[in-house]
This record gives structure tokens, C-alpha cells and sequence, in this order.
């Protein structure tokens, strides 16, 4: 421990020895911190914006499904449990928010055309916090509830069938029995989606309304589950497993939607790719850094070699030095990221490249997202590769033979 | 009680396409609480003599003991061990750390060692008084004098009270005030304390001050002359 304070001593003052090279270098590092929190955060923004308009497209975060549901999500596959059995389960498991669903395949029919789409019978109130369409209506009114005898249908769909708000359609799909199972409702309100396919294939209506349409009385074929965050639903899930048993299929959203969940790991190793490429670039400065600042304490560690410092002791000292020069990098870089994104928090408008962007489902203003994950990679990163980094100028002045090194000129 | 023993020390040095014998069959003992010198032309083995007494650097062949212990065989982080705790060094320049000051140079070894923060303060203010650096304890060895930064090299050779002190042309670079101040305080340290202390050197005033001085030639004692000191 002594040995220790008196290592920290002298690398801490020799760092400031060369002062423009050490401000020099710990610009650098601040500069490459800086330029991976901020990227991570940036992207990360993008992806989470993606993921939560995924999630709010319909999954939720959690769903339950009767076994086999999603292999054939017909009527024939209804959950076990009825609407009330949900309730009082779901109820008591303290969850964020629930909504149950009835969803089958369904051809819905105007004057003029006709499309394959999935009709929804959804309890308005309950799905206001769970997914897009109360908060897309750009046309007409949401649903008022599950009794609501009207339709939602998206803008995409509304133009595909040739007709408009106010007017007619068919809707007709199968009961449990086989039969042919139909209803007209009038269209009440047209939503806007930020994927094209959900505005031509998904279609809302009162859920009783589908479910007296279907014959299935006070059965649905799904429940959606809101959690606290996204990346964190296994307990949520754990809770839904323990509470309808195991009857059901109960998934995360990560198995629902794959892509999304691809698109997270993908972020998280472009996150760490992106910290290593820039570590890269800046280890040639800390190096080369630090086999000057060895070179020009030749004779000084064959001094300390002499008076009876071990070789272990030069090594504890040059990587030290590193360590410190890389710690005051991450304090500035970090800060300046925090203190740059700051700001940004309200979004940044980047509609003039926003098409590709909202093909894949994001919105074109961007919100980055500072989060501890990204901020302690960087720290890391720039710590453990440091470290290695230094090991080298560091073995090599560990090895100088005393003698050799204090005659060295 | 013998301090250091050599026995038939080679030790060859290439130098281009020339081998230097830098020791040719040395054998030498000095008994404890001596003051000797070693003395030779540029060249003569000395500074190779010293090296290989200080465990700094191994003989071809031969044999060297401190205080009864053969060490031309030890491992490095055993001579770092027997450097640490059996020997002090001042050597002709670079003797001290810059970065640290007069006080914490010469703690530097006790430091190293594992002494408590209020044993090295005791000792180390001892000795810079000794010295005759009271007052300048917090200055960086940039701020002082040659002969300053040698008292304070000579400060730190001692403090931890070694068998053994080894001084390389400790006066090369010192006006003739700044050595004999400084050798002063060498021969006071030898008297007070019982230390050894073998200085290599070709300067005939430090001699005056020796009791003992070998002389070496090519690599080989060619005289060892017991004298009164000045």
C-alpha cells in the first residue's frame, strides 16, 4: 500500500512534467469519449424510437396467447379464460397497464373493394396505454367503447377501398362453428401509422361488438402487457406465467416482433464496435504517449531500479500514469457529452433525411438517448483497453537494466 | 567482520570488435566500517568493480559476498531486495528523483521498504539536519545546488542505516568547496554510524580523506594502500 502511494505520487507528477503533452492527450481522449457517448447516444435514440413505435404498433411488451395461437391465429384458438377471469387475475398482479384483444383474419368490403385484413375488438380505454392508434386518429373519433358499433381503419386502407369516413363497410370473417361471420359497421375514424402495412391491415373495432359478431360471447384470443421498460420485461413475464398458468403462452416482446429485438443487439454491438474503433484510434496516442514519457525517464528508472524498487513497481507506475492521463479524458469526455446532449433532449429535426428513417419506423425527429449502460462502455472500454495498452511501454521499463539505464544517454 | 568479498572477478566488455577486460581476476575484502576508495583512470574497472559490489551488474566469473551472503547468483528481485535493504547508492549524476522534493527523495527507499509515514519523517529530517539541508526539505532538486542534490542523494543513502554505501565519482561535477563539504559528511556518516563505504574515484582529494585506497589499472589492482586519513 505504501509502495502503492508513492507509485500514484510519481505518476501523477510526471504526467504533469510534459504539461502540453498531457493536456494534449487528455483533449484527445475527452474529444474521442465525447464522439462515443454522443454517437451511442444518437443511435441508441434512434433504435429505442423504433423499438417503442414497434411495441406501440400492438404487441406491447408482453403478450398471452392460447398454445398454438401463433402458429394459427384463428378463432379456434381463444384464450382458456374469459374477459372477467383475465380481470380479476391481471388486476391483482400489479401490472402497468393490460388490455385484452379478439384479433382473427377478416375481409372487409366497401361499395367498391375489398381487402384481407386483421380485424381488432379492443376495450378503447384500456388500449390508450398500450398502443399508437387513440393518438393517431387524424380523421373521425377513436372508439368510445367496447360496445362501440363503429370502425377504425387506416388512412392507406381507407384509399385502397375507395371510400371515405362516415361511409360503410362489411367485415366478415369465421365463427368457432365454421360460419361465415359478418358485420357492418360504419368507418368512425381513419389513423395514420408510421409503417404502411399497418395502416392497410389492421382495423379496430368495439370488442364486444366482435365478439357478438364472432359468437365467442366473452372470449379473446390475446392479452397485451405494458411493463415499466421494454428491456426489462422477464419479471412481468415471470408475474403473467405465475398467474393463468400454464395454459397459455405468455412472450416478450422480443420473441413477438424479432426484428425489433435484433435491431437492440445489433445497436448494442455497434455501440461496442463503435467504442473500439475510437479506443483504436486514440491507443496510438496514449502509446506513443506514454513510450516518450518512459524514454525520457530512462535514467530515472534505472535510479529507482537501483535503489531497490522492484520491476513491478515501474510497471505499477507507468500504467498508473495511463490511468490517470485516461481517467481525466473520461471525466471531461463524459461531462461534455452529458453537457452536449443536454440540450438535444427536445429532438432534433432530421426530416430532410427522415424517409429511409420511418421506412424502418422511426420518426424523423430524433431524441438521443443518454443512457448509464452506454456511459459506463465507454468508461470501460477506454479503462480495461488502456490498461492493456499500457502494459507494453510499461513491461519494457519494468525490464531496463539499472545500470544500463542510468548510463544511458 | 568482513563487509564485501570478491573473489577473481572477470568481467569482459565488447566494444566494437574489441573484448575489454573491464575485471581481470579481481579479488578484494573490506571489513566493515571501512572508508575506501577505488581508484583508476577512465577505463581502469572501477565504476565495473563498484557495479558488481552493488549487485548492479554480474562478473563473467568469480565470486562477490556482502555481509557473508555470495550474491552473483541471486535472482533480480533478490538483488533488488538485498539494493533495498543492505546498500546505499550516490552516483555521479541522476542521483535524484525530480519530480520529488529534498524530503521525499530521501524517503524514497524507507518509502519502498514499508516504513510508517511518521518513521520516515523522524529519520528524514534527521539526516537532511545532518547534512546541513535543514530549511530546503521541500525543494525540488532543480531548486538546489550540485553539491545540495549530492547531499541529499548522500542523505537518502544513509538514512536507512545500510552496511554498505557505494559512491560512484560522487564529486565529479562539485566545486572543490561543494566536495569537501561533501565528503565531510561522509566521513562523519562512516565515524557515527560504523557504515562501509567504498567510493570510486579519480580524484586525489577525495582520496585524502580515504583510509584505504586501492588502485586499479586495466582492470586489475595494481596497489592497495592503507593510509591515516586527512
Amino acid at each position: 500500500m505504501r509502495l502503492l502511494r508513492i507509485v500514484a505520487t510519481l505518476a501523477w507528477r510526471n504526467l504533469w512534467r510534459n504539461r502540453r503533452r498531457t493536456l494534449i492527450m487528455v483533449a484527445a481522449v475527452s474529444v474521442g469519449v465525447w464522439a462515443m457517448i454522443f454517437m451511442n447516444a444518437l443511435m441508441r435514440g434512434m433504435v429505442d424510437d423504433m423499438v417503442r413505435s414497434g411495441i406501440e404498433s400492438l404487441p406491447g411488451h408482453v403478450q398471452v396467447h392460447r398454445l398454438g395461437f401463433r402458429d394459427d391465429p384463428s378463432i379456434n384458438n381463444l384464450l382458456p379464460l374469459n374477459d372477467a377471469e383475465l380481470a380479476a387475475k391481471l388486476d391483482a398482479a400489479g401490472l402497468v397497464a393490460w388490455s385484452s384483444r379478439i384479433n382473427v383474419p377478416a375481409v372487409i368490403t366497401s361499395e367498391r373493394e375489398s381487402r384481407g385484413v386483421t380485424l381488432y375488438g379492443i376495450d378503447p380505454e384500456r388500449e390508450r396505454k398500450i398502443t399508437f392508434v387513440p393518438n393517431s386518429i387524424v380523421a373521425g373519433r377513436f372508439l368510445e367503447g367496447v360496445s362501440d358499433k363503429g370502425i377504425v381503419i387506416g388512412r392507406r386502407l381507407l384509399d385502397a377501398l375507395e371510400t371515405d369516413l362516415g361511409k360503410r363497410v362489411v367485415v366478415m370473417s369465421q365463427d368457432p362453428d365454421n360460419e361465415i361471420a359478418d358485420r357492418g359497421f360504419r368507418i368512425v375514424g381513419v389513423f395514420e401509422a408510421k409503417l404502411e402495412s399497418y395502416e392497410e391491415t389492421m382495423v379496430f373495432a368495439g370488442k364486444s361488438t366482435v365478439q357478438r359478431m364472432l359468437h365467442v360471447a366473452d372470449r379473446v384470443t390475446e392479452v397485451a402487457i405494458m411493463s415499466d421498460d421494454y428491456r426489462f420485461v422477464e419479471q412481468t413475464v415471470q408475474t403473467v406465467r405465475d398467474k393463468l398458468g400454464a395454459d397459455v403462452e405468455v412472450l416478450p416482446w422480443t420473441e413477438l416482433n424479432t426484428y425489433l429485438a435484433s435491431m437492440l443487439t445489433v445497436m448494442d454491438g455497434f455501440a461496442l464496435v463503435w467504442t473500439i474503433v475510437i479506443f483504436l484510434a486514440l491507443s496510438f496516442g496514449l502509446v506513443n504517449t506514454l513510450v516518450m514519457a518512459v524514454f525520457e525517464r530512462v535514467r530515472e528508472i534505472g535510479l529507482m531500479l537501483a535503489l531497490g524498487m522492484r520491476p513491478f513497481g515501474i510497471l505499477a507506475q507507468v500504467v498508473i500514469e495511463s490511468l490517470l492521463l485516461l481517467l481525466m479524458g473520461l471525466a471531461l469526455g463524459t461531462l461534455l457529452a452529458w453537457l452536449s446532449i443536454l440540450p438535444l433532449q427536445s429532438g432534433i429535426d432530421v426530416s430532410a433525411v427522415a424517409d429511409g428513417m420511418e421506412m424502418f419506423g422511426s420518426s424523423s425527429v430524433l431524441y438521443p438517448k443518454l443512457t448509464m449502460a452506454d456511459v459506463v462502455l465507454a468508461n470501460v472500454v477506454v479503462l480495461g483497453l488502456g490498461f492493456i495498452a499500457s502494459l507494453s511501454p510499461a513491461w519494457r521499463a519494468s525490464r531496463y537494466q539499472p545500470i544500463e539505464a542510468i548510463t544511458k544517454v | 567482520m568482513t563487509a564485501v568479498r570478491c573473489i577473481d572477478l572477470c568481467k569482459t566488455y565488447r566494444q566494437g570488435d574489441q573484448d575489454i577486460k573491464a575485471l581481470d581476476h579481481v579479488s578484494l575484502e573490506i571489513n566493515a566500517g571501512s572508508f575506501l576508495c577505488l581508484s583508476a583512470p577512465s577505463g581502469g574497472g572501477k565504476t565495473t568493480l563498484l557495479n558488481a559490489i552493488g549487485g548492479l551488474d554480474a562478473p563473467d566469473s568469480g565470486e562477490v559476498w556482502i555481509a557473508g551472503r555470495r550474491i552473483d547468483h541471486l535472482k533480480k528481485s533478490e538483488l533488488a531486495q538485498l539494493r533495498l535493504m543492505q546498500i546505499g547508492f550516490v552516483f555521479q549524476a541522476y542521483n535524484l528523483i525530480p519530480v520529488l522534493t529534498a524530503r521525499e527523495n530521501v524517503e524514497f527507499v524507507m518509502q519502498v521498504q514499508g516504513l510508517s509515514a511518521a518513521e520516515r519523517v523522524r529519520r528524514s529530517s534527521a539526516i537532511l539536519d545532518e547534512v546541513g539541508l535543514s530549511g530546503l526539505e521541500n525543494r525540488r532538486p532543480a531548486e538546489m545546488s550540485g553539491g545540495q542534490q549530492q547531499r541529499v542523494a548522500v542523505a537518502r543513502a544513509i538514512v536507512s542505516h545500510p552496511a554498505l554505501v557505494l559512491a560512484d565519482e560522487p564529486t565529479a561535477n562539485l566545486d572543490s568547496r561543494s566536495s569537501d563539504e561533501l565528503l565531510r559528511v561522509f566521513v562523519e556518516l562512516n565515524r557515527k554510524y560504523d557504515t562501509t563505504f567504498v567510493i570510486a574515484t579519480h580524484d586525489q582529494r577525495v582520496m585524502g580523506y580515504a583510509r584505504r585506497v586501492i588502485k586499479m589499472l586495466d582492470g586489475r589492482i595494481v596497489d592497495d594502500i592503507e593510509q591515516h586519513a586527512d
